[in-house]
């Protein structure tokens, strides 16, 4: 096994972990304290992307794009929140589920109404677009360490957001118990839209870091969601913590399991074999290790105390 | 003799208006329509599957469109061994087999997933049910042999005696009867003792518990049905269409045969079959008028989870729901 290439597949798994975080963060946030399923988040995902693609071209630099694209998307989910989120609050899962289901499928044709059927892609800047050396002669794409460090930044504003300031207390006590806090005179409506805007800027950054890499494009956000769902469920729905450490966890199982699973199983079956089986075992590996979780502790490592 | 419900009436009254209309279409040569009712009443079994655990059970499956694709991959890759050499045991075309390994394969992937899903609640379950939706997705998306992405083309039809599902007549009439079938059979089953105890589960699982009715086994018992149900139609539809991908387990499959269930009225019999025809219908009238289709497509669907509570047969019966 090669070590570098270890190295740079583990940087890569810590890359698509923080942005399965970002993903999560927000499912989980908005479920934990409004009780509400979000499928339309992968939307939101798209949404970002797309806004900050156009943006990019409009001002010429991929960061102040970001920049002017987080309060939009934000907006977005705003307005998502007033008018489709609000009247479903009462509901039952399955009326949440379907009804932005039925939201995806609007934001997807909006998106091919305005932006085409093709993908944009998304150049970069110069100073973000080259490699960087690593110690031991390795050699990384600088944006894939600037994504690493966008992640991790959000991941720690986020945790402070919500652990050290007056709205992140709210957002705590809304999580336990939401009709105390609306009995305590806070305005339990605009906590939600705030709740909810924050979980779309989320998910917008998410599709706006990934854009430069991938191109953003119309069913980006379908093959993600699935996994921010794993994610969640492993982690325990509600709990940010949680979010945290299954995200990082699936990030690196998936990733290092798409490399290294047939030198594994190179160990002890013949190499035809490895071959054959680790590809197909690699692209369910997360589902099989949810199992394995939900087996075991059917409400995810980190349950939310209170709920 | 039991009661015949005004529900009942009219499930009877859309599946004769099924085995009387389509074959009409197609005597006055109109064959795109007896594609339509073929399509239709094949996702009708799959969604009547579907509401056997999500209507009367209250089990919000988000992944049935698995089952669907297993059914029909049971029919593809047999036809494909039998055709290319290999996997000498199921390579054949005889439709008892095909159908037999489609229903046994659901089934059992039914109860395996079953028995971890169902240890799990409310919105975990819809979850994890997508989730493991999406493992046999991207398994079979990842199996070079099979046509990976692109997909796999069914050479040979099932291959029955005294019938030929080349003839889309034969195909329609074998998919009407097994949707008759599988209406009298969810009826029986909601109708018996183990139906009321499912649905029981789904009003108070703890009354149910108390009672001493160990529910976990009986949800077990209804998935495993759906499952094998669902694997049944899949059989069907890979017949239907011949060509067969991934693409029919996506999770939006799924969703669509959710919404086939609330459309039409979940936990009624005609529910399913309703909601499959005005589904497809408006399905092909939009896409026939724009491109841009899931746009009317996606607020129909807003607005019926929104304002349509007890779906049609609700509206049609005059009987509020829940």
């Amino acid at each position: 096994m090669d070590v570098s290439l270890l190295i740079i597949q583990t940087l890569n798994g810590l890359q698509l972990g923080l942005l399965l975080f970002l993903v999560a963060s927000g499912l989980t946030l908005v479920f934990g304290i409004l009780d509400f399923v979000n499928l339309a988040h992968a939307a939101l995902y798209m949404v970002g992307a797309f806004i900050c693609a156009t943006l990019t071209y409009a001002l010429g630099n991929f960061i102040y794009a970001v920049i002017v694209s987080l309060p939009i998307t934000a907006a977005v989910g705003f307005v998502v929140e007033r008018f489709v989120a609000r009247p479903l609050y009462a509901r039952g899962h399955l009326d949440q589920v379907l009804a932005t289901f039925g939201l995806i499928l609007v934001f997807e044709t909006l998106a091919h109404m305005i932006w085409g059927p093709a993908g944009i892609a998304v150049p970069l800047p110069p100073a973000l677009d080259g490699q960087t050396l690593l110690p031991g002669a390795i050699e990384i794409p600088t944006f894939r360490l600037v994504i690493i460090g966008a992640g991790l930044a959000a991941a720690g504003g986020l945790f402070w957001l919500v652990n050290y300031t007056r709205l992140g207390m709210l957002i705590r006590a809304g999580a336990s118990n939401r009709t105390m806090v609306g009995a305590l005179g806070i305005n339990i409506q605009l906590l939600f839209s705030l709740v909810f805007a924050l979980g779309a800027a989320l998910a917008g950054l998410a599709g706006m870091l990934i854009a430069p890499i991938t191109e953003a494009s119309i069913g980006m956000g379908n093959s993600i969601i699935i996994t921010a769902f794993v994610v969640i469920i492993v982690g325990g729905i509600g709990s940010m913590k949680g979010a945290f450490i299954a995200a990082l966890l699936i990030g690196l199982i998936d990733t290092l399991g798409r490399s290294f699973l047939d030198d594994l199983f190179g160990l002890f079956m013949s190499s035809d074999a490895a071959e054959n089986a680790a590809p197909a075992v690699s692209a369910m590996l997360i589902y099989i290790i949810m199992a394995g979780v939900l087996a075991f502790r059917p409400q995810g490592l980190f349950p939310p105390k209170v709920r | 003799m039991e009661r015949i419900s005004r529900q009942d009436w009219i499930a009877i009254i859309v599946l004769a208006l099924l085995a009387v209309l389509p074959p009409l279409f197609l005597s006055m040569g109109q064959s795109f329509w007896m594609d339509l009712a073929t399509r239709l009443v094949i996702l009708a079994i799959a969604a009547s599957s579907l509401n056997l655990v999500l209507g009367y059970g209250g089990l919000v499956s988000f992944g049935h469109a698995a089952f669907v694709g297993l059914g029909a991959y049971a029919v593809g890759i047999p036809a494909h061994h039998w055709l290319y050499g290999g996997m000498d045991p199921i390579a054949t075309t005889n439709g008892f087999v095909q159908i037999g390994l489609a229903v046994g394969v659901c089934a059992l992937f039914a109860l395996v997933t079953g028995l971890i899903c169902l240890r799990t609640r409310g919105v975990y379950f819809i979850m994890i049910t997508m989730a493991f939706a999406q493992m046999v997705y991207y398994g079979i998306v990842s199996i070079e042999e099979y046509g990976g992405d692109d997909g796999l083309v069914i050479d040979s039809r099932s291959e029955f005696p005294g019938i030929s599902l080349d003839d889309p007549l034969q195909l329609y009439l074998l998919a009407w009867a097994s949707l008759v079938v599988v209406v009298v059979l969810v009826r029986m089953i909601v109708n018996s003792r183990f139906g009321m105890v499912l649905k029981g589960g789904k009003g108070n699982e703890q009354r149910m518990a108390t009672l001493g009715f160990n529910i976990y086994a009986y949800r077990l018992v209804a998935y495993v049905i759906s499952g094998a149900i669902c694997g049944y139609a899949g059989a069907l539809l890979g017949n239907f269409t011949t060509f067969i991908s991934p693409e029919m387990m996506d999770w939006g499959r799924s969703g669509e045969l959710m919404f086939m269930v609330i459309l039409g009225g979940a936990a009624t019999l005609a529910g399913p079959i309703l909601g499959a025809t005005v589904f497809i219908v408006l399905e092909e009238a939009l896409s026939s008028w724009t491109v841009y289709w899931h746009l009317p497509f996606g607020l129909f669907l807003i607005l019926v989870v929104l304002y349509v509570r007890g779906g049609l047969t609700g509206l049609l019966s005059g009987k509020k729901e829940d």
